[in-house]
């Protein structure tokens, strides 16, 4: 690891303060990606801005409509809430299965969707799920933030705040994890809100996509052979030494088809 | 002391200690005054070095010293150990590399070191190594083993022609030509056994201290045998034994993989000589992936021979063996040492095996959990199966009829195993029941209608544990009568504590909380080999057999003096004048032998004996796994439904030791055949599986209970009876799981399955037939 300056941000302003008059500056929140990057030497950020005492960007409401996430909240503690679970149990499960228990106990959301890792799961939720990114400057749409492979709307002094769920009508999130590393080959959130459908995939593309073809049979009929036949081009697709790309587009098809037949029953 | 007995389910004396975090791995340790060493290592596979400049890092803050191949060679040290002894086709020796600490010239694999900095803190090392300029002309490389031996590969080194080091014969070839004259059918087939990296939870590390006024260097280091490693390690350096100390503390885990003298061992001691100072060095895990030697990897030709019956006549096997690009002594071993286990548990009387090891552009190889072993069960194992299928013969069944019968033993195979005794049948009865063979049908035909491949798989193998050799073993009491026991080997996990304690304490009555256990301190310890190739439950238990057995016969003597009668019995701990009510206990005799006065005349004061254990047999672990498993029609995911052993490893002395080292040891096969390998760019030769991101390994939860029951059939080749159990579910595993793989797809027409099984390879395999 290379030397750094580490500040703890009071608050919000505060964090963008110090964003805005460092060098080199990265946001720590969490840290499941940024601590072992450092440790491997392979990014070397002048100082580190841990928003983690900023007890203002934690913690769950639900309110008309939507599930509130603010942004530095673990995973674990959103898998864990009563009222998450009752509202978006495709959220509190989703939640749940994100990496392992250290990760859950120490990953946030805000990290998590600002690092827009091709694999990671809370993405699906956000598109799947048309949530608003709320940041310090702004609101943004969920399927306007994610723009490619680690790359978001962000300007580089704008924090996440919050991050705000539309509660569907019925919505189901399946994963086919990595081999090696347990993240997310193929991540396919599921959501009907009345006679709309989502359909967000993670894992297979360079960030999450939405399938509006899948989108378009659903709402045409909710039923799992709605989406058996329909094939993503594994064009666009990732692949590596233990999932090609063509793989992965088989098992969108699955994914899919498997996640509507969980909520059909 | 009943509870602690031999054969008890005693829990681990050793686990307390470690899972409270009280383990003294070599990364615990801390000398006044220490500093820290990193490698350099070479990015390439094959490439000459045209340039190296170390000013720049010599001069960055807190560095001590920055050492080149130049320097290694100025040393005064020589090679690292080398292999030796084998022999090329035409009979001239084996190709034997220059092994230094640093390449000086040439890097020949990605991780080759080329420098070590040592700096005041890791960081500043790590910094300093950054500023090193190396220039590489880069030249073609070769990482598979099946290539490297074609005429026309690049060579590994200039003067090794064909990139071969040795070659291998064993068995007799012109009996088994004859006998593949008369068959009625041949099965043919090559293997492809997959490379693997043993990833121990503790990576390799050591920490090289020269004390300049003593002249004397000590070296805490991660190890499987103490004393063979001071040896060797102490003919690199130039010096006697006796100048050198090697300790090993706690191992988290080896499997074969930590018993080489490897280039940081040499690297932290000339760095400790050179600064004055201790210096540690711990790989890292991304490291340990560049820079620990890899296990496996080669290439089976295999040919089974069978009359119309279906009994097996002879088997021809090729194997092409991967050696990396140094050899020490155990790299070559795998090669040769256990292709005992290709004739498995059967008649077949011809046998015949062609080894030829190659050197190529990847890591040096070391023995890996079974060491030839599993990768010998996987070709016969899987061979069988084939035969079994193609005749249209149940596998079950084929072994049977093939399988030597107890009567036949000692049973002399068509390759080196003089199988001294063993139940094959009564085991394979047993498995079978346990396994509901015969109730198999029925849920192959219940998983399809969920949408899964149901299939079942067995294998039954043997191997070779304890070969020949020696163990060491001590026994002190103190002036109050507790005790201290020491052993040559050196435990990595395996529980020796627990096992050692437990005779000490079954064989003198003392309670275990009184023994303490001492291990891998070669300035303590006086005698052994070590540990490896499941020999210390034989050789090690009963070297500490002896040495009590010595302290119970001169017991008794200075009990009989004490009591004043001529004769005592010593039971439980408890020595008994005959026909008086007098009793002295072993605390008593230990307390009394530190006093003259106690001692029949001319007796040597004290209670202490040493013991140097030998064999010249090893023994025959066996044993009988049957697994079955479901595929997943639509991704190609495994889910292992059930999984039950037999075994046959002797005596058991702890029941409970001994299902860890038989879970542990199926996790290792399940994992090779599922998941792990490691793999090369085949052009750059690049290590395509640097990290956890991309070496899948397996975790807990994809394990179903394994039901694991013992058939023991003591040896007579050691003192206790019992059998090597380290390797014996590694070896079972990988055929077994691969066998249950081939059944599930075998309606698909499919009659293989190359390893690892990920679950892309078999949706591609499902989807193809499925076009066809």
């Amino acid at each position: 690891m290379h030397n750094f300056n580490y500040h703890r941000a009071a608050d919000v302003a505060d964090a963008a303060a110090k964003l805005t008059a460092t060098e080199d500056p990265k946001l720590l929140a969490g840290g499941m990606t940024l601590l072992p990057t450092l440790k491997n030497r392979l990014a070397a950020p002048s100082d580190l801005i841990d928003l983690a005492a900023i007890s203002d960007l934690k913690g769950i409401s639900v309110e008309s409509g939507e599930v509130v996430v603010r942004a530095m909240t673990p995973h674990a503690v959103v898998a864990a809430s009563a009222e998450v679970q009752k509202a978006l149990p495709a959220l509190a499960q989703l939640a749940g299965n994100i990496g392992d228990p250290a990760v859950r106990h120490r990953g946030t959301i805000g990290g998590s969707v600002a690092n827009s890792d091709p694999a990671a799961d809370y993405p699906a939720a956000c598109v799947g799920l048309d949530a608003t990114i709320v940041t310090s400057q702004r609101k943004i749409a969920a399927d306007d933030f994610f723009v490619g492979l680690f790359e978001t709307a962000l300007e580089p002094s704008e924090i996440i705040t919050e991050v705000r769920f539309q509660i569907p009508d019925r919505a189901y999130y399946m994963k086919f994890r990595h081999p090696a590393s347990g993240y997310a080959v193929v991540g396919v959130m599921v959501a009907q809100f009345g006679a709309k459908v989502r359909v967000a995939v993670t894992g297979a593309g360079p960030c999450v996509f939405r399938v509006a073809e899948m989108e378009a049979a659903l709402e045409k009929s909710f039923a799992p052979a709605s989406v058996a036949n329909i094939h993503v081009s594994a064009e666009q697709l990732m692949g590596d030494i233990h999932c090609s790309a063509a793989y992965r587009a088989h098992l969108i098809t699955v994914y899919a088809r498997r996640a509507v037949e969980a909520m059909v029953g | 002391m009943g509870e602690f007995a031999i054969g008890q389910p005693v829990t681990r004396f050793e686990d307390p200690r470690l899972l409270k975090g009280g383990g003294r791995y070599v990364d615990d340790l801390a000398f006044p005054g220490m500093l820290y060493g990193h490698v350099l290592r070479s990015p390439h596979a094959h490439a000459n070095i045209t340039r190296l400049d170390i000013s720049k890092a010599k001069a960055a803050p807190g560095v001590r010293a920055v050492l080149i191949g130049e320097d290694w060679a100025k040393s005064g040290y020589g090679d690292l150990p080398r292999a030796e002894g084998k022999k090329k086709r035409d009979g001239s020796p084996m190709y034997r590399p220059h092994f230094p600490a640093l390449a000086k010239v040439k890097v020949r694999y990605v991780g080759d070191p080329v420098a070590f900095v040592v700096a005041d803190t890791i960081e500043q090392a790590q910094d300093a190594a950054e500023l090193i300029e190396v220039d590489y002309d880069i030249l073609p490389s070769v990482t598979s083993v099946a290539l490297g031996s074609q005429p026309g590969a690049p060579l590994v080194w200039d003067d090794c022609e064909n990139n071969i080091c040795f070659v291998h014969l064993e068995g007799d070839k012109q009996a088994t030509d004859a006998a593949f004259a008369k068959a009625d059918h041949i099965v043919k087939k090559r293997f492809v056994i997959s490379r693997v990296t043993a990833a121990t939870m503790e990576t390799r590390g050591s920490i090289g201290h020269y004390d300049q006024a003593a002249d004397r260097y000590t070296i805490y280091t991660t190890l499987q045998r103490a004393l063979n490693f001071r040896e060797e390690l102490a003919e690199t350096l130039n010096i006697p034994e006796s100048r050198l100390r090697v300790v090993a503390g706690d191992i988290g885990g080896s499997f074969g993989m930590k018993s080489g003298v490897f280039n940081e061992v040499g690297l932290v001691l000339l760095a400790s000589k050179v600064t004055g100072h201790p210096v540690k060095w711990v790989s890292t895990r991304s490291e340990s992936f560049l820079a620990d030697a890899h296990g496996r990897d080669n290439v089976s030709d295999a040919e089974l021979a069978l009359d119309k019956n279906g009994m097996f006549l002879g088997l021809r096997v090729h194997n092409l063996v991967n050696m990396g690009s140094y050899t020490q002594p155990g790299t070559d071993s795998g090669a040769y040492s256990n292709l005992g286990t290709l004739a498995g548990v059967y008649l077949t009387p011809a046998i015949h095996v062609d080894v030829t090891a190659v050197y190529t552009n990847t890591n040096p190889m070391r023995p890996f959990r079974g060491n030839g072993r599993p990768e010998a069960a996987f070709v016969i194992e899987r061979i069988v199966d084939m035969a079994a299928d193609e005749l249209g013969i149940d596998p079950a069944e084929l072994r049977r009829r093939n399988l030597i019968p107890p009567e036949k033993m000692p049973f002399q195979t068509g390759l080196s195993f003089n199988i001294d005794c063993g139940e094959f049948e009564k085991i394979l009865d047993l498995t079978l029941e346990m396994a509901d063979y015969k109730g198999f049908e029925a849920r192959r035909a219940e998983a399809r209608k969920r949408g899964k491949l149901r299939g079942i798989g067995m294998s039954f193998t043997i191997e070779k544990a304890a070969s020949p050799g020696y163990e060491g073993a001590e026994v002190r009491f103190d002036r109050t009568g507790s005790v201290t026991v020491l052993a040559g080997s050196v435990t990595q996990g395996q529980g020796h504590e627990t096992i050692f304690k437990q005779i000490v304490s079954d064989t003198l009555g003392i309670h275990p909380d009184e023994i303490h256990y001492l291990q891998g301190d070669t300035d303590q310890v006086f005698f052994g080999e070590g540990t490896g190739g499941s020999r210390t439950a034989s050789l090690g238990g009963s070297a500490v057999t002896v040495a009590t057995g010595k302290v119970v016969d001169k017991a008794k003597k200075i009990a009989a003096h004490m009591m004043g009668v001529d004769e005592v019995d010593f039971a439980e701990g408890v020595f008994t004048a005959r026909q008086t009510n007098r009793t002295l206990s072993m605390k008593d005799v230990a307390r009394a032998a530190m006093s003259p006065k106690n001692l029949p005349q001319g007796m040597e004061l004290g209670l202490n004996a040493t013991a140097a254990y030998h064999t010249t047999k090893q023994n025959y672990p066996n044993g009988c796994h049957i697994v079955e498993l479901e595929i997943d029609e639509d991704t190609g995911q495994v889910e292992m439904d059930r999984y039950v052993v037999v075994d046959d490893v002797g005596n058991v002395l702890n029941p409970l030791l001994l299902k860890g080292q038989i879970i542990g040891g199926i996790s290792q096969g399940v994992g090779q055949m599922l998941m792990e390998q490691i793999r090369f760019d085949p052009t750059s030769g690049q290590n395509l599986t640097g990290s956890f991101m991309d070496y899948a390994m397996p975790h807990a939860e994809i394990f179903p209970h394994i039901d694991i029951k013992s058939n023991p059939v003591p040896t007579k080749t050691n003192l206790l009876g019992v059998k090597g159990a380290g390797e014996a579910g590694c070896v079972g595993a990988l055929p077994a799981v691969g066998n249950a793989l081939v059944d599930a797809l075998s309606h698909l027409g499919v009659t293989h399955v190359e390893m690892p099984a990920t679950p892309e390879r078999l949706w591609r395999i499902m989807d193809e037939a499925k076009r066809a």
